[in-house]
């Protein structure tokens, strides 16, 4: 579903993501743990197509189609869905203009029908329960005066209402109460099926305790250092990044 | 009659004959102005010579006037004698039906999205449209006229209700108000009448399209609304206009007057040719507009969206007299490219326990400069005055403007006067983050600058919300790049 190959990319000069190797399958949950800075948004980023950053290496495929040169709304509409580790408000915009205008002009790009207003609602209501958000949140603007978890919630929210192929979910657990993040792994987990792949980026075993990866990575000053399987997650919360540090920077 | 102007009239009256009488022949006047226009303006359309003095009052006075510094907008010394007054379409007669409209306006106003069949058809709209200064169709007028209301023109009108035009012609923005509206007292065109009796309720939106069509043709539109005793009425204007690439001048007034327990709500959503992207040609847009809520418990609120004109220089205002009455101000004015505005409101509060709102929304792209100037005067008699003013900028890029220029002046210590305002700018993050749920950058604006205005826009009777909000996106296309 994606691979990519030898990315390197950067701002201003500066490079950020120095080589980054990773293939991920229909069907597989990957997820990346790693530092403060050393580039897990960057990467997420990029691979959304947020401009600021410039690719100057490397390949990224996705569902077989070079994506690089792709607009971000494409590549959404292909399938690409990035949860925000910072989500963004938007004044005066209701969840609901905003995702029928989402949904719709995804619609459009894959040569289907518009929805009408009742089947958008439909589903609306029918996502909303399954990630268990409140009516009133979704009435309101969108992220507009949210708390930190209610944001995250609200990007669930969205992936399931768009359904995507790909979904890199950034520090979605992060200031998540105990039942907020319960109710979130559930919503991923609902939506996980053999057709669709979730990349968790995270720095806390515990919500891979309910969103189970088939692999962990480590990213470490711009690459992949390390990856393994879910017993990589436990090794790293009881030993913390100094070890793996070490061994990278005696290798170099 | 001053000593000085009997002088200047009898100087200028004995020139006029001659020059008048061969101009009279013509369907439009020659480019200048001098009393000889005024005249021939006057005799084109059949006044009454109480009317004609009226225009050379205001005309005189004009003359007196300097062209006002004030506004935060920048542009070529107007020539007066370059611009044509008067001008008439060649065919004059009464027209019965849409069928005998010239159909090449009826697919004007269609690319336009102005269908006068659609309004007519779909909304029950009343739809007078002014073309070039003359109307061509009035519509709906007998269902109108069961309940006693008048919609016209407002030349019509200075035939058919000359004691109404006697009455309230003038009475809220007098002929020396200010250079412009003394200008169009002189040689106002034409426009609307409107006039709701006591008690009486209008039962559709009363609109009027204008358009500006002959080039070089100075339009000087005239609106004149009277809600009677428990009246009310919503009043719809709007337009659009053709490219061009000359700068036409246009200084409308409007006169809104609201007695007891009257309410008026006047909406406009004005799209004019704003000038190429390099700043040429444009609408210079001066405009009076004035409410005057004479009578207690009346209410007047202005609710626009300004998108076009090369230059808009427009304040809506009210002037709440009557105890109780109530002043409300909506407003989105975009500018794009080298556009300039300088608009707001003013709220004079006279009357006890008054309330005002100021609602103002502005956006700048391009180079553009989008000021906000707003008045909020208490009286001293206006015991419990209320106003809630609120201006916010969102900018987009870096080479636009926007500049905020609040006054208030207070005397009597029992007002209570908020001001909030704010400027936001449109981020990438923003940009991005629609753009990541699938939505291309044209419509994240859209969603964004219709998000930011929504307050305003849901002030508007919903067909013309409608229009608006795809304005707003259309106007801003390719603004952030
Ligand atoms: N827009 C930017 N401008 C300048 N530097 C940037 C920018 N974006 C990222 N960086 C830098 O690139 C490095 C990687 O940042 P990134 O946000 O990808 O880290 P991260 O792994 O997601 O960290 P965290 O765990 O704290 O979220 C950091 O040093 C950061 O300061
Ligand atoms: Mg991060």
């Amino acid at each position: 579903m994606l691979k990519i190959k030898n990315l390197h990319a950067g701002i201003e000069g500066q490079q950020i993501l120095k080589g980054i190797n990773l293939e991920v399958k229909a069907g597989e949950i990957h997820a990346i743990m790693g530092p403060n800075g050393s580039g897990k948004s960057t990467l997420a980023s990029v691979l959304a197509g947020r401009e600021e950053y410039e690719v100057t290496e490397g390949e990224v495929e996705f569902l077989g189609k070079n994506i690089l040169d792709m607009a971000p709304e494409d590549r959404a509409r292909e399938g690409l869905f990035l949860a925000f580790q910072y989500p963004v408000e938007i004044p005066g915009v209701s969840s609901n203009n905003f995702l029928k205008t989402a949904v719709n002009q995804v619609r459009t790009y894959r040569g289907l029908e518009p929805l009408d207003a009742v089947h958008f609602l439909k589903l609306m209501k029918e996502k909303m329960a399954m990630v268990e958000i409140e009516q009133k949140l979704i009435n309101r603007s969108l992220n507009e005066g949210f708390s930190g978890g209610e944001k995250k919630k609200n990007e669930i929210f969205q992936m399931a209402i768009l359904e995507p192929k790909l979904s890199i979910l950034d520090e979605t657990d992060s200031g998540l109460d105990i039942d907020a993040l319960r109710v979130v792994a559930n919503g991923v987990n609902k939506l996980k099926s053999e057709d669709n792949a979730t990349i968790v980026v995270t720095h806390y075993q515990r919500l891979l305790d309910y969103i189970v990866p088939n692999f962990v990575h480590v990213l470490y000053n711009g690459r992949i250092v390390k990856s393994g399987d879910k017993s990589l997650a436990f090794e790293l919360e009881e030993k913390g990044y100094d070890w793996i540090k070490e061994e990278v920077d005696s290798v170099a | 009659m001053g000593k000085d102007d009997q002088i200047l009239e009898e100087l200028t009256s004995s020139d006029y004959k001659y020059g008048f009488e061969t101009l009279i022949e013509n369907d439009s006047a020659p480019k200048g102005l001098n009393e000889d226009i005024v005249r021939f303006i006057s005799a084109k359309k059949n006044e009454p010579e109480w009317l004609l003095e009226w225009r050379l009052k205001a005309y005189r006075h004009w003359l007196t006037l300097e062209e006002p510094k004030w506004p935060n907008v920048k542009y070529p010394k107007i020539d007066f004698q370059d611009i044509i007054f008067y001008s008439a379409p060649k065919p004059n007669k009464e027209l019965q039906s849409l069928d005998e409209v010239d159909p090449e306006l009826l697919e004007t106003f269609k690319k336009l999205g102005i269908s006068l069949e659609e309004q007519k058809r779909l909304s029950g709209v009343a739809v007078d449209a002014v073309i070039d200064s003359v109307s061509v169709k009035t519509t709906f007028k007998e269902t109108l006229g069961e309940l006693g209301i008048i919609f016209c023109s407002l030349s019509e009108a200075v035939h058919e209700h000359p004691e109404l035009i006697k009455k309230y012609l003038g009475s809220v923005v007098p002929m020396t108000d200010n250079y412009y509206a003394a200008l169009n007292s002189a040689v106002f065109s034409d426009g609307s009448f409107c006039y709701i009796p006591k008690g009486s309720r209008c039962p559709m939106e009363l609109s009027t399209y204008f358009r500006i069509n002959a080039s070089g043709t100075g339009q000087f539109e005239r609106t004149l609304i009277v809600a009677d005793e428990d009246a009310y009425v919503s009043y719809l204007e709007g337009c659009t206009a053709p490219q061009r690439d000359e700068n036409q001048l246009h200084a409308a007034v409007v006169e809104i007057y609201a007695e007891t327990n009257a309410e008026v709500k006047y909406s406009t959503v004005q799209n004019w040719y704003p000038g190429n992207k390099e700043g040429v040609g444009g609408i210079y847009n001066f405009v009076t507009k004035r409410g005057l809520c004479k009578g207690n418990n009346s209410k007047i609120s202005w609710t626009q969206v300004e998108t076009g004109s090369a230059i808009t220089w427009k304040y809506p205002s009210c002037i709440l007299k009557g105890d109780n009455s109530v002043g409300e101000f909506y407003s989105v004015a975009v500018t794009n490219n080298y556009q300039q505005a300088d608009t707001g409101s003013k709220m004079i509060h006279l009357g006890k326990n008054t309330k005002s709102t100021i609602i103002s929304k502005g956006i700048s792209a391009g180079k553009s400069q989008n000021s906000y100037r707003g008045l909020v005067k208490v009286h001293k008699n206006a015991t419990n005055a209320r106003n809630f003013s609120q201006c916010d900028s969102l900018l987009m890029g870096n080479k636009c403007g926007a500049h905020t220029f609040p006054y208030i002046e207070i005397n009597n210590s029992t007002a209570k006067v908020e001001h909030e305002a704010t400027t936001s700018k449109i981020g990438e993050d923003q940009i991005f983050y629609c753009n990541q749920r699938g939505i291309d950058t044209e419509n994240a604006i859209a969603l964004i600058v219709n998000g930011f205005a929504k307050k305003v826009l849901n002030k508007l009777p919903m067909e013309f919300a409608v229009e608006a909000q795809k304005l707003l996106a259309l106007t801003l296309e390719e603004s952030v790049g």
